[in-house]
């Protein structure tokens, strides 16, 4: 396989990502590239990063066999890449300590994030407390609501919550306001990104950050079963959990890449999340990707249980993976997510994230058609405290 | 040929400065929008930028949004709007139209059958907000081959090696965005928005215009005195939801009257306190 080097300089995966932003924003845009050329070749940042991740995040986190789900599954062997038990519940905790370290380097007092689920806010909120910094955290107004203990966490790590009144308020909103809230402080503000879109370099520096779960796998797969697995399997909303664990990969070539988006209520009633099996290319957001979006190209509203995968797009990476066909991208609806989710909390004790469900679902799915013999390794990338109330809801029981 | 330059040509023989209103077509739906242009007009605008409503345009304030918002509720695609410039050139051949908006309703469309069809319309120039001059050279030869002139932002952040690849590009007019905001934000700085003009003048000879923050009479006339033309967006639109939809059209055209007025006013009178 020849030698995987994307983005190129201006931030292209083919012809995707790149910078469809404001002219007022390209030069903080330039400003962050050669911030973050000058971070990841300085071995000082690298061994902050890495200490941080090892003593703070509590990194590496661990692979687990899931012996008694896949005995009842009757097929293919299912291992768990345990991002759950990092700290702060997920894998966004890898990026947002990244991003905050580069953030310190340039001397920005003040960070913003958008968030969907509420994840990727409490880990910037979290990082922001942990190195002193102003924060405040954009959410759809619908999302404050499905999501209100982990509005709770926020403002207890001393974040500002700001409801997102605009449009479907949701992720895409909150992405929307965050840009706005950049475009007008740029000068003292780093806005640090939940995924891998945006324009560039996040789709890149965000991968790179999160690519600790895939080189750990690398690691410790052969350790734990003695080979590398035959599929790696991750939800897709953005794309950053996926993109984490699938590129130490890439170059594995025996390693098929499966990519599980939100089917939501089924892509036919068009009320899902899949940007990737359903969507067009277009440009949102600051870079060009797969989106969901009206024959005018509006985008258009998206449905799935889960909040993390609520979005219209996805990072440009996938959207170059899908074509160079390197990774397949596969749809599981709300029900099937739901009915992994309580799987995965009877036969192994442990409760994941709505989000990571739809990974779960899709391997519960495969599973038993595959020999016993063969090994599915899907990134478990967060736990599912934040979905009780939507969990229960689901279920007739109200509290 | 666009009608830009020669009416920045007209002007500049008249000494006058271009007032360029903004106003997002299909807001509060397509029916108003030609009379509209045409009331604009009358009061005196010399170029009318029109706002192509996106569903999610992270460049504009919440006027503009809620303006994106009522013209995509009543059923405005850019196919509307490319109908709506073709309408009011049966009546205006000389009045230069401008579309302003995001790129991926163009991307929808295609970029080369959105050119072709923006040039039948009467278009004369295209400003989109997130093409910026790095990811937009084929789109850029396009607009040129149809002799559709390509607006670019400039930014009180745009560092001298931008403004450079922005005045190579450039043509029919540049934009000066007065701040580092949304549209339709905060105060802007008039002698740091005339000492930018001033760098920006030694790059080009493209007229320059200044929008973003200009919110009543005064404030263009002041800016006017550094720039070529000045732009009214969000403070004009802002005018026509306090007026509601039966009387939007004759208060829009008595603000941006009100507007001409002020950059037309002789300097030797003394404005009446």
């Amino acid at each position: 396989m020849q030698m995987y080097d994307l983005p190129d300089a201006r931030g292209h995966f083919g012809p995707y990502g790149g910078v469809f932003v404001g002219e007022t924003l390209m030069h903080a845009l330039d400003e962050l590239r050669a911030a973050y050329e000058r971070c990841r070749k300085d071995p000082a940042f690298v061994a902050e990063f890495e200490h941080e991740l090892e003593h703070y995040v509590g990194r590496p986190s661990p692979i687990y066999h899931a012996r008694r789900w896949s005995d009842r599954l009757g097929g293919a062997q299912i291992y768990l890449k345990r991002e759950d038990l990092n700290h702060t519940g997920a894998h966004k905790v890898n990026n947002t300590l990244g991003q905050a370290l580069v953030a310190r380097r340039m001397g920005k007092p003040r960070v913003i994030a958008e968030t969907g689920a509420g994840q990727h806010g409490v880990a910037t909120a979290t990082m922001a407390a942990r190195f002193g910094l102003e924060c405040v955290v954009y959410m759809g107004s619908e999302d404050v609501q499905r999501q209100a203990q982990n509005v709770y966490r926020m403002k207890l790590l001393g974040a500002t919550v700001v409801p997102v009144e605009s449009g479907s308020r949701t992720l895409k909103d909150a992405l929307n306001e965050a840009m706005r809230d950049w475009v007008t402080h740029v000068h003292d503000t780093f806005y640090i990104i939940g995924t891998v879109a945006g324009p560039h370099p996040y789709p890149m520096m965000v991968r790179d950050f999160q690519s600790v779960i895939g080189r750990e796998c690398l690691e410790q797969m052969p350790q734990l079963a003695g080979r590398q697995p035959d599929a790696v399997l991750a939800c897709v909303g953005g794309g950053s959990n996926a993109m984490g664990i699938f590129h130490a990969y890439i170059p594995h070539a025996g390693v098929r890449l499966i990519g599980v988006e939100a089917g939501g209520l089924g892509v036919a009633s068009g009320k899902h999340a899949a940007s990737l099996s359903a969507g067009r290319p277009g440009v949102l957001h600051g870079n060009r990707t797969y989106l969901l979006q009206d024959e005018h190209g509006q985008i258009t509203a998206t449905h799935s249980i889960s909040a993390g995968l609520d979005y219209p797009g996805v990072g440009p990476e996938h959207a170059w993976l899908k074509d160079t066909r390197r990774a397949e991208y596969v749809t599981v609806d709300d029900g099937e997510a739901l009915q992994a989710f309580h799987d995965c909390c009877r036969y192994e004790g442990i409760i994941p994230a709505l989000e990571s469900a739809h990974a779960l679902a899709y391997a519960a799915r495969i599973a038993p058609g595959m020999g016993r013999d063969r090994i599915l390794l899907v990134n478990l990338s967060g736990r599912g405290d934040k979905d009780m109330h939507t969990v229960a809801e689901q279920s007739g029981i109200v509290w | 040929m666009s009608r830009i330059p020669a009416a920045f040509e007209r002007l500049a023989r008249a000494r006058r400065k271009a007032l360029i209103p903004f106003v997002t077509a299909g807001d509060p739906a397509a029916g108003p929008t030609v009379a509209l242009m045409h009331a604009l007009v009358q009061a005196g605008a010399d170029v009318i930028e029109l706002g192509v409503p996106f569903s999610d345009p992270m460049a504009d304030g919440p006027v503009i949004q809620r303006a994106s918002e009522r013209a995509l509720g009543a059923g405005t695609s850019l196919d509307t709007v490319l109908a709506l410039v073709a309408e009011f050139r049966r009546t205006d051949d000389r009045t230069p139209v401008v579309l302003m908006g995001y790129a991926n309703p163009i991307e929808a469309l295609g970029p080369e059958a959105f050119v072709a069809r923006a040039r039948a319309a009467g278009v004369d120039g295209v400003l989109v907000v997130d093409y910026p001059p790095e990811e937009c050279a084929s789109f850029a030869a396009l607009a040129r081959a149809h002799g559709i002139d390509l607006i670019f932002l400039l930014a009180p952040t745009s560092t001298e090696a931008r403004t450079d690849q922005i005045a190579r590009l450039a043509s029919g007019y540049i934009y000066y965005v007065s701040l580092t905001g949304v549209t339709g934000a905060g105060q802007l700085d008039v002698a740091e928005v005339a000492a930018k003009l001033a760098a920006i003048r030694r790059k080009t000879k493209l007229p320059l215009g200044v929008g973003f923050g200009i919110r009543d009479g005064e404030t263009a006339r002041a800016v006017g005195a550094a720039a070529d033309a000045v732009i009214i967006g969000s403070a004009l639109i802002q005018e026509m939801e306090r007026a509601g939809p039966e009387a939007a059209s004759d208060r829009a055209g008595a603000f941006v009257a009100s507007i001409r007025a002020a950059l037309d006013r002789p300097a030797a009178v003394a404005s009446p306190a």
